[in-house]
């Protein structure tokens, strides 16, 4: 039984990663039309138009010139940037080390806060108390990060002086320097994240609460604190868990905000700075490796989950 | 003395709208809408300034009793441009809601009543389609079809179309088993009267809090893309825009040139999302 779900779920990430690599080659490679006109501008020559085509082999046939893509591509090569005319790859990896530090300094202050929410809202239900929290955090999710942003530069930047406003810090900083620098950026994500990692553990808590084994567990005379640490919160929790797996898709598009906001030179102003200079090796590169991180995080989210979960594990899953 | 309560429609419509004006998140929320709708409307009309108009002797002046909210480093008075800044962003997000909304309906009919082979492909699609951060998605489709109000309505209204269809395939799966289906199956009435007359306005709760939702995350959208440039083009008021036009002076303390604009798109995400809110518990009760 967990065989087959293991392999349905791996098959299911290869198609997804399929139909990526086929949109991201449409897009960057058969939308844009005439890549070197592109590239040069409306001005140029028509004859340095296409000695550039033929030289970035974009003159060939639209099957010959994916297979060569891909093939190149999980060979490790991944194409050489238009703008910076040197391989792409070692500028995805420094973005991607950057926009990981990034994200951790997010996480790291979200999931505990997000949990403590959901719990604390599912204590109170229907009191004032959760509903400050849900709709509140509903609000913070829907509140676009430039926004917040915005704000909490001003705030926290610029009247208190309390945060750098800006994420680079000085070369060879120490660790907390880092951190220190990347708060202000991490939590225009926190807020954002925050709405659903609460949201979730309210859920799953406020149904163990219901459950006949809470109710078991409170008849035979546990005391509430014990009931709430050994039987709720730990069935409460799971699914919290996919739900903060599968939140790294939205992390990679708010990093391509947040990065552009505090000039943070991770993987997101990486890919924007692709798109704006249409950089097409250096766009379908980033994408793709992050398409790839993206897939690799929510399998092993499902994963873990139908193993912790014996009711996914041994049911019948469709 | 018992109650005997018959459920004609028009008695559920007048609970509805009975819990709705009771439900304060809903009132406000539909205030802050109403007030930026009229913005939008009529904002034209009664600025005190013309939202283009430049006076660079007087650039970056910080709020004052000629301009209450300042004007930015062309002069432009930033009330004005605030006020006005409404219409863009509330043409282009509802218009992506609404194209949303049809292809979300139309996909999840077709996928939840047909099933089979119809299901298995396009679930597939819009699996492998939703494994993929948004925002990528749109940046590659603009990459490639270049800026417009177009681009930005079509990509946002496919991108939230596929993703709707799931709920509607979910409610249309458990819909399509009840008798009245069976009965009009009987009648030998064509699968499209069967999905757009007799199913469809069951399932139109659903679909209405969902869109209502989605309205927030157009909004969401519509603003980020303005921020990161590939939405609305200048000189458009529009508040994403302007705060991404600004955003680069705030170290030099010119806070108005950006606060007014994040709170006016604060302001819009937040009063939907109480509307949707009160729209959801009037539904459901």
């Amino acid at each position: 039984m967990i065989a087959r779900f293991i392999a349905r779920r791996i098959a299911l990430a290869l198609v997804t990663l399929f139909v990526l690599s086929v949109l991201v080659f449409f897009c960057c490679q058969v939308l844009p039309g005439n890549v070197a006109l592109a590239i040069l501008g409306p001005q140029a020559d028509p004859r340095t138009v296409n000695v550039l085509n033929h030289e970035l082999g974009v003159d060939r046939p639209l099957l010959v010139q994916y297979s060569s893509w891909i093939t190149s591509f999980l060979q490790g090569d991944m194409g050489r940037s238009y703008i910076y005319r040197a391989p792409v790859a070692p500028f995805i990896l420094q973005a991607i080390g950057h926009s990981l530090k990034l994200a951790s300094v997010a996480i790291l202050v979200v999931v505990p806060l997000g949990i403590l929410g959901g719990v604390v809202a599912a204590l109170n239900v229907h009191r004032p108390l959760d509903r400050i929290i849900s709709i509140g955090g509903v609000s913070a999710t829907i509140l676009p990060e430039f926004v917040s942003g915005i704000v909490l530069i001003l705030v926290f930047g610029v009247w208190l002086r309390w945060l750098p406003i800006s994420a680079a810090w000085p070369q060879g900083a120490g660790v907390f320097t880092q951190v220190y620098h990347l708060i202000l950026p991490a939590m225009p994500l926190v807020l954002v994240l925050f709405g659903y990692i609460a949201r979730m553990a309210r859920a799953g808590m406020i149904e163990a609460l219901d459950s006949d084994y809470t109710r078991t567990a409170v008849l035979k005379g546990l005391t509430w604190r014990l009931v709430i640490w050994r039987h709720v919160l730990r069935n409460a929790l799971l699914p919290t868990i996919t739900v903060i797996a599968t939140q790294a898709g939205y992390l990679i598009g708010g990093l391509v905000v947040v990065e552009t906001l505090f000039r943070y030179e991770g993987v997101g102003s990486l890919i924007f700075a692709a798109a704006t200079s249409k950089d097409f090796p250096m766009l379908e590169a980033a994408v793709l490796v992050i398409g790839i991180t993206y897939a690799l995080a929510t399998l092993i989210a499902d994963l873990l989950y139908s193993i912790l979960n014996p009711r996914i594990r041994m049911g019948s899953y469709k | 003395m018992t109650h005997v309560y018959i459920d004609t429609p028009s008695s559920r419509h007048q609970e509805v709208f009975a819990a709705l004006f009771r439900s304060g998140p809903f009132l406000i929320g539909t205030a802050i809408i109403f007030f930026w709708a009229v913005c939008a409307a009529f904002g034209q009309q009664f600025v005190p300034y013309d939202p283009l108009a430049q006076d660079i002797l007087n650039a970056l002046g910080p709020p004052s009793a000629e301009h209450w909210f300042g004007t930015d480093q062309l002069g432009r008075d930033i009330f004005s441009r605030v006020i006005a800044g409404s219409r863009d962003i509330l043409t282009v997000a509802p218009l992506a809601t609404i194209l949303a909304t049809i292809i979300g309906t139309v996909l999840g009919l077709l996928t939840g009543y047909f099933r089979g082979i119809v299901d298995d492909v396009f679930s597939r699609l819009i699996e492998a389609k939703m494994a993929i951060p948004g925002v990528i998605v749109a940046l590659l489709a603009i990459v490639a079809l270049g800026t417009s109000e177009m681009t930005v309505i079509l990509v946002i209204g496919l991108s939230f179309g596929t993703n709707m269809s799931r709920t509607v395939r979910s409610a249309v799966l458990s819909e399509r088993e009840l008798e009245y289906v069976a009965a009009a199956t009987l009648r030998r009435e064509s699968a499209v009267h069967i999905m757009f007359v007799e199913i469809l306005p069951n399932i139109l709760p659903p679909i209405l809090v969902e869109s209502t939702m989605r309205v927030g995350y157009a909004i969401f959208a519509v603003a980020t893309l303005s921020f990161i440039g590939f939405g609305l083009q200048p000189p458009s008021p529009d508040w994403g825009l302007s705060i991404s036009t600004n955003y680069a002076m705030i170290g030099g303390g010119y806070w108005w040139t950006v606060l007014f604009d994040a709170l006016a798109i604060a302001s819009l995400v937040i009063g939907i999302n109480l509307m949707a809110d009160g729209l959801y518990g009037a539904l459901d009760a």
